[in-house]
């Protein structure tokens, strides 16, 4: 039974916020890097925000998610709060993490959100064993796994494709095509750069979408999900997009224009939302600012859970390195 | 006529530009080497050893490979033994798990497996360690797993002189050399003397003479070692500090030798203590030397956690001068 997306008021304003708290809330994190409040590798999602949102709309609380380490934007999209999430940035223990993870690996198990994996393709057989749980268990559940074009160089991409399709596994694999993994652009590590396509080599259905719009990645998977569902075999919906900023906080950027990067920030998701939604009169211009009044006051209060938080003792580093029973 | 003052006086510069200038210096010597590995050309390394060498040396020598990593060392080992002697950068250790299976299946085994009717030489060089907040898929020191492997040589430079000089060896080698850097180790900065051309990749070195204790040391906790050192030095506490170098095979003799001058030894190892290297290296001073020692012999090993991000955690988890020298402290004192 196809959900329809409704073009309405209610559901345009919550796509508009869920995209801008994304982006508001990394901008506080690129600030809080270089005030040395949050270390090691952060990669931000700027420009991207549509893909996580668009898809996570289309998900019910019962589904899963894998992610990367380039996963703020699904952690807050599927309700992970922004305090825990900030604090995790810290380090700090009352981070969704205990401080334990950091950027890289944000876990929640409220929802369902199975991490946070750094090693590029990692995460994609764990999402086939999440769905191949689910079958099993019988519930009916879907696992959406967000990986980047750089994750389709490695095997393990090319494996779980294969195990998803030979098991009619729910998977739902979302292909963050940003064009580039680090300074490797795809049409310079893949001899076929359309990722979609790929999927016919494993009798996956697959699709393409404009990674920008985010009510075209919305309709996408809405409709990749109605399929997974009712033919029980899993998807690829490769989501065409772009990082307006550098890879990590440590890139020079050395292999890409900034006139490419102008021309990309011209179809900029949170943008082209945005300006639709004042030119047809959708939205009002002092509702938008109300939104962004909002979320700026939740960008503060989750600045200030972080600060006010705190260090786990140093006596519990041991601890959860293996555990006493399996959690329920 | 004197030489000129640049031939001889010795010259600083960072570990990371060592490493670089071994690279450059090793392909520009011969047609049949070349490097290749993720993110080495365009983006310039991720470590930046490699940058602005692909624009020097062309793409073909320094190839950017996409994020396939038992792929491009498999191609390395073929590539090897179709007569080409190829540099392999990964990323990091953890990501050389990837490529765990060409390194151990095929570049350990084929020269015995085939009888001696084929060599492996192939250098793969990677960064290893913790101490930058990069969390538990970043910053492990699995070198010592590798140290397990026969047919495989491990390499771990801690000083510029053997950033720069232990690359051309491990080339010239027949067999698979893996060469381990540090992380905390590229911003640091050492002197260079013009005069040394070359280096061994068999021996360990004193890197300080004591005669109170033996503290054994490689890579990044070469220093934190020296560091304790000196820390026990103004106690009166004379440490003699072991710089492996090699981790496989291991020079025994060096490690012995200084053993029984000493009488007692602390093994530092930034990997953790369970089946680690530093296990090998205590049971062998134990087979050996057992007679000659005053005290037991001890060890200040990672905790046994995957490495956290929060700096507190981090620190705790990895080896630190100050636990080193309280080990030390207690052999020479008494508990
Ligand atoms: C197995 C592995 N190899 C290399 C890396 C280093 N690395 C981290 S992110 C990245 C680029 C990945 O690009 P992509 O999959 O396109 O994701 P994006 O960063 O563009 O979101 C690389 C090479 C890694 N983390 N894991
Ligand atoms: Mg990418």
């Amino acid at each position: 039974m196809t959900e329809k997306v409704h073009l309405d008021h209610a559901h345009l304003r919550h796509l508009l916020t869920a995209m801008l708290r994304i982006r508001r809330f990394e901008e506080k994190c690129f600030e809080l890097y270089q005030s040395e409040k949050i270390r090691g590798f952060m990669h931000l999602y700027d420009g991207e925000e549509a893909v996580s949102v668009g898809v996570i709309e289309a998900l019910r609380p019962e589904d899963a998610i894998v992610a990367t380490y380039r996963e703020h934007g699904q952690a807050l999209a599927r309700g992970i709060g922004m305090n825990a999430l900030m604090a995790e940035l810290y380090g700090k223990q009352e981070g969704c993490c205990r401080g334990r993870g950091g950027s890289m690996h944000v876990f929640d198990r409220a929802t369902r959100f199975y991490g946070g994996n750094a090693i590029v393709g990692g995460g994609l057989p764990l999402a086939v064993g999440s769905a191949l749980g689910d079958k099993i268990l019988g519930r009916n559940a879907i696992t959406a796994c967000f990986f980047g074009d750089g994750a389709v160089d490695e095997g393990s991409f090319h494996e779980s494709m294969n195990l998803a399709a030979l098991w009619k596994l729910p998977v739902l694999f979302v292909c963050e095509n940003n064009l580039y993994a680090m300074g490797m652009a795809l049409e310079r590590a893949e001899a076929e750069t359309r990722i979609a396509v790929k999927a016919a080599a494993y009798r996956v259905a697959s699709e393409a979408v404009d990674g920008m719009n985010v009510v075209a990645v919305e309709v996408a998977a809405k409709r990749a999900i109605d399929e997974i569902r009712r033919a029980s075999e899993p998807f690829l919906l490769e989501c065409r997009t772009y990082r307006f900023r550098a890879h990590s906080m440590f890139d020079a950027q050395l292999y890409r224009s900034k006139a490419e990067i102008e021309t990309w920030r011209a179809k900029d998701p949170v943008m082209q939302l945005r300006s639709w939604l004042e030119q047809t009169g959708l939205l009002h211009a002092d509702e938008i600012d109300h939104i962004e009044g909002e979320i700026a006051a939740e960008v503060d209060a989750a600045v200030a859970f972080a600060e006010a938080g705190t260090w786990e003792p140093v006596e519990d580093l041991e601890r959860f390195t293996t555990m006493d029973r399996v959690p329920q | 006529m004197s030489a000129p003052a640049s031939t001889t006086a010795a010259v600083r510069m960072t570990y990371r530009e060592a490493c670089k200038q071994a690279i450059r210096a090793a392909i520009l010597a011969d047609p049949r080497v070349f490097l290749m590995g993720e993110d080495v050309a365009r983006y310039g390394g991720c470590y930046a050893v490699t940058k602005g060498l692909a624009t020097e040396l062309g793409e073909e020598r320094i190839r950017d490979t996409p994020l396939s990593e038992n792929g491009f060392v498999g191609a390395g080992i073929g590539a090897a033994i179709a007569g080409l002697r190829p540099i392999v950068e990964i990323m990091t250790v953890n990501f050389s798990l990837l490529a765990l299976d060409q390194i151990v299946n095929s570049a350990a085994t084929i020269s015995h497996m085939s009888g001696g009717q084929f060599a492996v030489p192939l250098v793969i060089r990677m960064a290893t360690g913790g101490g930058l907040q990069l969390a538990a898929q970043h910053s492990h020191s699995l070198e010592g797993l590798y140290a397990h492997i026969p047919g495989l040589r491990v390499l771990t430079p801690a000083t510029v002189e053997d950033a720069r000089h232990m690359l051309q060896p491990a080339i010239e080698d027949p067999n698979p050399v893996l060469i381990f850097e540090h992380v905390m180790l590229y911003n640091r900065e050492g002197e260079l003397d013009p005069s040394v051309t070359g280096v061994d990749i068999v021996s360990a070195k004193i890197r300080r003479p004591g005669r109170d204790v033996t503290l054994v040391a490689y890579g990044g906790m070469l220093f934190k070692t020296l560091e304790a050192a000196a820390l026990l030095q103004v106690e009166g506490i004379e440490a003699e500090v072991i710089d492996l170098r090699v981790l496989r095979p291991l020079d025994m003799p060096t490690i012995l030798g200084s053993v029984r001058r000493t009488r007692r030894v602390v093994i530092v190892d930034e990997g953790w203590r369970s089946g680690s290297l530093s296990a090998e290296i205590a049971a062998r001073i134990a087979e050996e030397a057992f007679f000659e020692l005053d005290a037991p012999i001890r060890r200040v090993c990672s905790r046994e956690v995957p490495i956290p991000y929060a700096a507190h955690l981090e620190k705790a988890a990895l080896p630190q001068a100050a636990t080193i020298a309280a080990t030390a402290r207690t052999l020479v004192k008494g508990g």
